[in-house]
């Protein structure tokens, strides 16, 4: 079943000058097509303004169409009698771990978002106990957020939004402010998620480490989805990439310069033990 | 030239039950023209190591050298030793507050004391330096791209022509290619200009293929200051304090475990392509 | 590090103080003041010193910390003391030069100084044993009834409990957009007013936009996790009355009447 698709999907903002004066119009997205199954790990790559997180904003019905539709759960972002139902089902976590935390305490945080949704006092506490330990943070429920590290603060901020039990989660840019052990928390705690709870995932990032365990990718440019496979598919095709201001692993690119160089490497390598085994391959007489 | 840190110690809470080390007598020094990588994740003290070189903080305990003078001397201008040893802070653009680029990027030579003439020049070259588009000059900072404006910021910095650049962690929060972008940038603003660079980063990819010499930090203590090749051939030691080698490094020791004779010193993806067309060859 | 900054100086220990539903430390503290202002001689100021010091007993607040607390106001509370003393007309008990220190005057001046005395640390005793997040909760179910006159209370307290959890994070950012700036040889101490308040807005635009930033960041954030108001709300600390909180109000009644009825007795003192 797709949990999510979008059909058609445009939105247009429109540019103004100085004086307020309308300039042009910009398509943020541009026709995007797109279908998410229940229960993948999907990635959207892309660089910094190329319309992933404008696309990702219409997923849980932040923003709406100018054109086309977006059915969360079979139902139209569109329709404002469905808006509740569809940020219950899809959360999402946003980029700074500093701005989307409430609570002056860690688990009040992690309560605000079944509080809103009006679960009974018992069943928060369950829920809340529940998502703290899924993210491996139950240690520090009694925290001011202020304390933690950027790698918690965005656990924390994934706690809240699984403690609302949604089928699916839309994590915009969330390991972007960042230290890299921060994002490998963060990373596992998401494939955790996945793998356990079987919850949906979508993961907008323009790292490339952090999509290697994707199920499905997508990559943005301009508003449009340019490419779509998986990881090895993408990674298979560098030169397309850098075309998008994106990159490959540092490991992907050596065998792929192997190649050029005549080396007979596959395409697509995803880590050092695929390199080592594939190069082994290659160079034997 | 060179700026000198004489076992300096900086404390805070300094009478509170839980005072804390933030720098542990470090002792460093940075040439003329030479570009430092200096490496340590969050909380190792590295941020607070950079407040030192431009005498934002002083030490609890040690002392401070630009060009033989103690910065910290009661009649020492430390005024004028911000515009010599420029820092440019994480996400810079937070600092952008004029109407337009060219008068924020002129904000920092005419606290100098500059003349008019002066300071709009320095700014002019500034944004030259930095490769921003003669169209950018006079629109508002808001209205840039977040490269864009980390461009600006950068140039706010360099218009007061400093000796020494430090950069904490300029590449935070970009797309791979805005990384590499502001990474050659930094290259070419040592070849161009002359001046020393000190870039602050949690990623030893970042500094593998320009530094000179790498500093590395943890707990407030300086645990590495060497070579590169020589910082990253201590792999084992680097992963224990939660840093790690370039990626390209594992992969040669990879290859090298599994019985190919390739040099396993090799920081880029070149070199490492170099050393495995050789072995092969052979 | 600035964000290590208790507000409302917390102090965080298991008490019976500390598990009083906040509604009744509120009522407390207001009911202890009036009674401070209504009593008119030293033995209401006894009778109120005895529930004072009980309640820093029950706190388990070190009270090296409450004194802490009030060196801030020291001079504060010396300079009123000192106008109380030699202001004052009547009978002279004392003069060097022209300032003449009266019997009256000595009476108002410890009257005041007792009474501000006790009024700060009796209120720092609510925020030191109530978490703000607890305090903003009591306020809010105390004035809801106010809702009857559209008063937005559930609002006001999801406000300030907004900006008890920001100011900490806005003090850290303005420490590191002033050395930002200070980097860029900004000078924010020397110079005249003028020359202070145009150097200021290198410091305070920034300042703004970040805080707009935020604000707009986390306004989505709630209403991606379903926040629509205080409307169909429930609470996972919901405020109940226990026995002991029963108790603490009686006793409570008990003490302000008994401190006013002895304080306004005409014995003299």
């Amino acid at each position: 079943m797709n949990i999510i698709e979008t059909k058609n999907l445009v939105f247009e903002y429109i540019r103004r000058d100085e004086n307020g004066e309308a300039e042009g119009v910009t398509e943020a997205v541009d026709h995007v097509d797109m279908q998410i199954q229940q229960g993948d790990f999907v990635a959207v790559l892309g660089h910094n303004g190329s319309g992933k997180s404008t696309l990702a904003k219409h997923f849980n019905a932040l923003l709406l169409p100018t054109e086309g539709t977006v059915l969360v759960t079979g139902k139209d972002t569109s329709k404002p009698e469905n808006l509740w139902d569809i940020r219950k089902r899809a959360g999402m976590v946003f980029q700074n771990p500093d701005n989307q935390i409430i609570g002056q305490v860690v688990e009040e945080d992690v309560g605000f978002g079944p509080e809103n949704l009006g679960v009974k006092t018992s069943e928060i506490w369950r829920r809340v106990e529940e998502s703290l330990k899924a993210v491996g943070i139950y240690e520090f429920r009694k925290f001011s957020p202020n304390k933690l590290s950027g790698g918690q603060k965005q656990r924390v901020s994934i706690a809240g939004v699984i403690a609302m039990h949604p089928q699916c989660i839309i994590l915009d840019e969330p390991t972007a402010m960042l230290d890299p052990n921060g994002r490998k928390e963060v990373i596992r705690a998401i494939r955790a998620l996945n793998d356990v709870e079987n919850i949906t995932v979508i993961l907008i990032t323009h790292y490339m480490e952090e999509i290697v365990h994707a199920d499905k990718v997508f990559v943005m440019e301009k508003g449009k989805v340019v490419m779509d496979g998986t990881p090895r598919e993408i990674f298979s095709r560098v030169e397309e990439l850098k075309k998008y201001r994106l990159d490959v692993p540092k490991v992907t690119e050596l065998a792929y310069e192997l190649k050029k160089s005549g080396v007979p490497m596959p395409d697509g390598i995803l880590n050092t033990e695929e390199f080592v085994e594939a190069f082994r391959k290659a160079t034997r007489r | 030239m060179s700026l000198i840190l004489d076992h300096v110690t900086y404390e805070y809470g300094i009478g509170s039950a839980l005072p804390v080390k933030a720098l542990d007598d470090v002792s460093l020094q940075i040439e003329e023209g030479q570009f430092v990588g200096l490496i340590g994740h969050t909380g190792s003290g590295k941020s607070t190591l950079v407040q030192m070189f431009n005498g934002l903080l002083k030490p609890t305990a040690g002392n401070v050298y630009f060009q033989g003078k103690d910065i910290h001397d009661p009649e020492y201008d430390r005024r004028a030793l911000r515009g010599k040893v420029g820092l440019v802070f994480q996400y810079p653009e937070h600092q952008l507050f004029e109407v337009t680029v060219f008068k924020d990027v002129c904000y920092g030579p005419k606290n100098l004391g500059l003349s008019q003439k002066e300071v709009e020049l320095r700014a002019f070259e500034a944004l030259k330096m930095v490769g921003l588009q003669d169209e950018y000059f006079y629109v508002s900072p808001f209205d840039l791209s977040g490269g864009q404006k980390r461009r600006v910021a950068i140039a706010g910095v360099l218009a007061m022509k400093p000796d020494i650049l430090v950069l904490d962690e300029p590449t935070a929060g970009l797309d791979p290619k805005g990384r590499e972008e502001i990474l050659n940038l930094v290259a070419s603003l040592r070849e161009k200009m002359g001046i020393a660079i000190v870039l602050v980063s949690h990623s030893m990819d970042d500094v593998a293929e320009y530094a000179d010499k790498i500093i590395v930090m943890n707990h407030g203590k300086k645990v590495f200051d060497a070579e590169p090749k020589e910082v990253f051939a201590h792999v084992e030691d680097l992963e224990a304090i939660g840093l790690a080698a370039p990626q390209v490094t594992y992969i040669m020791k990879a290859l090298k475990d599994a019985g190919y004779p390739v040099r396993t010193d090799a920081i880029t993806i070149e070199e490492a392509k170099e050393s495995i067309l050789e072995m092969l060859h052979r | 590090m600035l964000r290590d900054i208790t507000l409302g100086q917390y102090y965080q220990t298991d008490s019976i103080l500390h598990k009083l539903d906040p509604r009744i430390k509120l009522i407390g503290t207001f009911w202890f003041i009036v009674a401070l202002f209504l009593v008119k001689n030293f033995i209401g100021y006894a009778v109120a010193l005895l529930f004072l010091a009980a309640c820093i007993k029950l706190s388990h607040v070190p009270f090296k910390f409450i004194v802490k607390g009030m060196k801030s106001i020291l001079i504060l509370l010396l300079i009123t003391m000192v106008f109380n003393l030699v202001l004052t007309p009547g009978r002279e008990l004392a003069h060097l030069g022209p300032i003449k220190v009266t019997y009256e005057g000595l009476t108002i001046a410890a009257k005041m100084a007792i009474r501000l005395t006790m009024l700060i640390i009796g209120s720092s005793i609510l925020t030191l044993t109530t978490t703000p997040s607890n305090l903003t909760d009591g306020m809010e179910k105390l004035f809801a009834p106010l809702k009857v006159f559209k008063v937005p209370v559930h609002e006001v307290a999801m406000m300030m409990s907004i900006a008890l959890r920001f100011i900490p994070i806005l003090l850290e950012e303005t420490d590191k957009i002033m050395k930002a700036q200070m980097a860029r040889a900004a000078d924010f101490e020397s110079g005249n007013l003028i020359q202070r308040a145009k150097s200021l807005g290198a410091l305070l635009e920034p300042l703004f936009l970040s805080a707009f930033q935020r604000a707009l960041d986390l306004a989505m954030a709630m209403e991606a996790r379903c926040y629509r108001g205080g409307e169909g709300r429930t609470k996972m600390k919901p405020l109940v009355y226990a026995h002991r909180d029963y108790a603490a109000r009686a006793i409570i009644y008990l003490f302000v009447i008994a401190t006013v009825v002895l304080g306004r007795m005409n014995i003299g003192l």
